[in-house]
């Protein structure tokens, strides 16, 4: 025979087919691979919605809640801490919540749905450290004397008021995230889905 | 051919494609790597079906790497016990089998995996027995592919413990033990593989480490020698005929085709059937009616409860009859240790094939009746040795004919068969070999 | 030499012995029958999960019997709070251990753990849930034709009734129970059915896309084997 393979049009469209073929299975093949590396059910099932009875949560106090791994603040606000939100309106880096860390609902000045209930993910938007409370106003927790109340990152020092805005130049560069969350009577939420879904 | 000096640099045609390849090849061997593999790698044209187990095994290696990946992605090697009080190990398997998206199939292709190498590679070395692969020039690539079935061996008995089922355990206690069996060192050193007085937790994550880390690169270590030592000396055929003797005009052997295209294009029809059996194994019968996956192994490992019949899975079943066959103690010593002997014997005389073998012609087409006869013999008995294993000591064909004597007899004739092969080999008839290769 | 004299003699006595298996009854095959799964699962959520956990399987997966969540929360969910749970048992391990002496073991891989040359794993439960009989001898009042001396006492005795070992050493029903013979076997036969797909949930789903793989690697193969011959023409 000779040494030269000769590659003619019909081994050519014989080459194109068999890899395409080979290909579409290659690709088949991959999705098993790739998706195994999603969430499992088990994953999914610690992340489902997570239902928290609020009714004995009383004014002025927060309770955590784990969703997905990542501590849910529910926090009762009193009067006087919504009434600090409109006068820390010129210090915040996004006062009317116009970037999307909210679901539609939530974007208002409590960044809430009802003006007392304050859900948000305790995970600061710069390192993804936890925030401490501080919601005593003034020095008393180490802040300065302006301080109406809010929370402070720990690791990097942003601060955030009691609707989890941040506080311009802050290493922090969005407000806190309000997660989905549905009231499924007036003392139940449901975190993690909303009536659209999870 | 491995060394590249005699192809020529890849010469750009001045395309930014062009310079590109040149740059690279200037810098790496991809071209001389490409054609002394490949594309200008001549194998002879006769291949039969018998050839396509190499790449196959290849292929299996390949599943067996990337399953193994993701496997381990989901995996705890950890014997302690769960809230619900399951290992965290069995555990671990069934959250793969139910959790993991798509883990079930990713396990039930490892698992099956595991016998269709195998299964592949016993057919890969019957080949070589059929048509003489071992004979002078190739000892090496065959004393290369002994080093890979022990390694495999090594790499399916401690991966079979990893489920921390009935079977991994049990089975891993008893053959652990066997090392026992050697004098003086004997116990010390089956409690230094176990790190531990039972196998227990320390064993399972040494054996994981094994598995996943050491084993595959030694096995990948000595697979790259196999074929690099077969594209050194050129790849037999079913004739026994040296292709390398006749060439043509550019020195090219007038009987061998480049393995690139001729060879990939049939080797990928080889990779299809092979899948479609595969497919068909994994999607429709994936536990192998028992033997691909134990049904005692689906129950957690209990180290207070024995099951009642344990036998090692399918592809240990011969060495492990050969290993029950030796019951009388020698010189002072108990017959488990010639047990073990023997067991290793088995495999070990494998690497001595080509030194043994005497006759003046390589393939099984031009040797003689002794041979044909003898080799018939071997297969059969490998066979009802392999069956053998898979059974209990008691076990009778027909309830009649007794098992155990049965294998000690093909146990003999497994060495026999061996050993003195210098002489049948020498005085079995034989026709001459044809100067080219046959189609 | 003397060895293999004995081993002759020996030999048929062994296999006899060896070929005394239990005879097993043939399970009813109901998968893909949600109605019979659903009432399978039922019976297993209220007799079986009471001491016996399935620890590897979700609630929520039930909802592949065709079942909704809610249904799920309502019906079968006694233990836990989420759909998303395993089926756990309320005990914990170690205590269980304490009352029966071992732990029950987990069911959700038995079906498939019973396998043996006698018969599928379904097979077995199924001969195994009905073959209790009344033994004074045992701490539990009850034996098992096929698992001699187990631990178990009949959970279903009430529905199936009493069963005796007669003089042949067959059973025999001496007081019926709140189920025909019937129904009781079917109510077995679901049960097991439960068990099959409890093992291995994903089975039917295995099988379907095993179709559509052989189907791929058909006409895989056509392009393939034409390619080869467009090559191999050269050969000769």
């Amino acid at each position: 025979m000779s040494n030269e393979c000769k590659v003619d049009g019909g081994r050519r469209r014989l080459i194109v087919a068999t890899a395409a073929v080979g290909g579409v299975g290659a690709i088949a093949a991959l999705v098993p691979f790739v998706s195994s590396m999603l969430p499992s059910e088990r994953a999914r099932a610690a992340g489902a919605p997570v239902e928290v009875d609020i009714g004995s949560l009383e004014a002025g106090q927060m309770i955590t809640v784990e969703w997905r791994g990542r501590p849910v603040w529910i926090i009762n606000r009193t009067t006087h801490m919504l009434e600090s939100l409109p006068k820390l309106d010129s210090e915040m880096a996004d006062p009317k919540s116009e970037r999307n860390m909210q679901p539609e609902y939530c974007r208002n000045e409590t960044r809430s749905i009802k003006p007392e209930i304050m859900v948000v993910v305790g995970i600061c938007t710069h390192l993804g450290c936890s925030p401490s409370a501080k919601f005593k106003s003034g020095t008393e927790e180490g802040m300065d004397g302006g301080w109406l109340g809010g929370f402070l990152c720990p690791c990097h020092g942003s601060t955030f008021d009691f609707a989890g805005r941040v506080f311009k130049s802050k290493p922090a560069p969005d407000n806190l995230e309000v997660p989905k969350h549905m009231y499924l009577s007036d003392k139940r939420i449901l975190i993690g889905e909303d009536k659209k879904g999870a | 051919m491995a060394s590249n000096t005699n192809f020529e640099k890849y010469k750009s045609d001045g395309s930014l494609q062009g310079n590109l390849l040149e740059w690279f090849d200037a810098r790496f061997p991809a071209t001389s790597m490409w054609r002394g593999h490949l594309s200008e790698y001549y194998a002879p044209k006769n291949f039969n079906f018998w050839y396509f187990f190499g790449s196959l095994a290849m292929l299996v290696l390949v599943i067996q790497i990337v399953t193994g990946i993701f496997l381990v992605m989901h995996y705890k090697p950890d014997a302690s016990l769960n809230e619900n009080g399951i290992p965290v190990a069995f555990a671990s398997v069934e959250y793969i089998m139910r959790d993991v998206n798509w883990g079930w199939l990713i396990r039930y292709m490892h698992s099956t995996g595991a016998s269709a190498f195998f299964v592949v590679v016993y057919l890969h070395m019957f080949r070589g027995m059929l048509y003489g692969s071992y004979r002078q020039p190739r000892e090496l690539i065959w004393v290369f592919g002994t080093l890979i079935f022990l390694c495999l061996m090594a790499e399916a008995f401690m991966g079979y413990l990893l489920p921390w089922g009935q079977m991994s355990f049990w089975g891993a206690q008893v053959i652990v033990n066997l090392f026992s069996a050697i004098p003086l060192i004997g116990e010390p050193l089956s409690l230094w593989i176990r790190g531990d007085f039972v196998v227990g937790d320390a064993t399972l994550n040494r054996f994981f480490s094994f598995h996943v880390i050491a084993v595959p690169l030694v096995l990948l270590g000595l697979i790259a020698a196999h074929i690099l030592a077969l594209h050194e000396v050129g790849s037999n055929n079913p004739d026994g005929v040296e292709i390398k003797k006749r060439k043509d005009v550019h020195g090219n052997p007038l009987d061998g085709i480049p393995f690139h295209p001729y060879y990939t294009v049939k080797d990928i029809v080889g990779v299809v059937v092979f899948l479609m059996v595969f497919s068909i194994i994994v999607f429709f019968a994936p536990e192998g009616g028992g033997y691909f996956l134990e049904y005692n192994n689906f129950l957690p490992a209990d180290p207070l409860k024995t099951p009642a019949h344990i036998a090692p899975v399918w592809y240990f079943t011969p060495y492990y009859s050969l290993l029950r066959a030796m019951v009388w103690p020698l010189f002072g010593i108990d017959a488990k240790f010639w047990g073990v002997v023997l067991m290793g014997a088995g495999v070990v005389i494998l690497a001595f094939l080509p030194w043994l073998d005497r006759s003046p012609v390589k393939s099984i087409r031009y040797r003689g009746p002794i041979f044909k006869t003898l080799l018939t013999l071997f297969v059969i008995s490998f066979v009802l040795l392999g069956f053998l294993g898979t059974k209990p000591p008691s076990y009778a064909f027909f309830g009649v004919i007794p098992g155990a004597p049965v294998a000690q007899f093909l146990t003999a004739y497994y060495f026999l068969f061996f050993l003195t092969m210098p002489w049948w080999s020498k005085i079995d008839k034989y026709k001459p070999e044809p100067d080219r290769v046959t189609m | 030499m003397k060895k293999l004299l004995a081993a002759l003699l020996f030999a048929p006595a062994l296999a006899l012995a060896a070929g005394a298996a239990i005879h097993l009854d043939k399970a009813p095959n109901v998968q893909g029958d949600n109605a019979a799964l659903q009432s399978g699962a039922r019976t297993f959520v209220n007799y079986c999960l009471n001491c016996h956990g399935a620890s590897f399987a979700r609630y929520s997966r039930l909802t592949e019997l065709g079942l909704t969540e809610q249904q799920v929360r309502d019906n079968l969910m006694f233990t836990a709070e989420k759909i998303g749970e395993t089926m756990r048992v309320a005990a914990r391990p170690e205590e269980q251990k304490r009352w029966f002496g071992a732990a029950p073991p987990d069911l959700t891989l038995i079906a498939r753990a019973r396998s043996s040359a006698d018969g599928s794993g379904a097979d077995w439960l199924y001969t195994y849930l009905r073959s209790f009989y009344v033994d004074e001898k045992r701490p539990t009042g009850w034996n098992n034709v096929v698992f001699e001396n187990v631990g178990m006492p009949h959970v279903l005795g009430q529905l199936q009734g009493v069963q005796v070992l007669n003089k042949d050493h067959k059973l025999e029903l001496l007081a019926p129970g709140s189920l025909s013979a019937a129904d009781y076997d079917k109510l077995i036969g679901d049960l097991v059915g439960f068990m099959v797909w409890l093992a291995e949930p994903h089975a039917g789903f295995r099988k379907n896309l095993g179709f559509g793989v052989l189907a791929f690697l058909v006409v895989f193969f056509g392009f393939a084997y034409a390619l080869k011959k467009a090559y191999w023409k050269d050969v000769k």
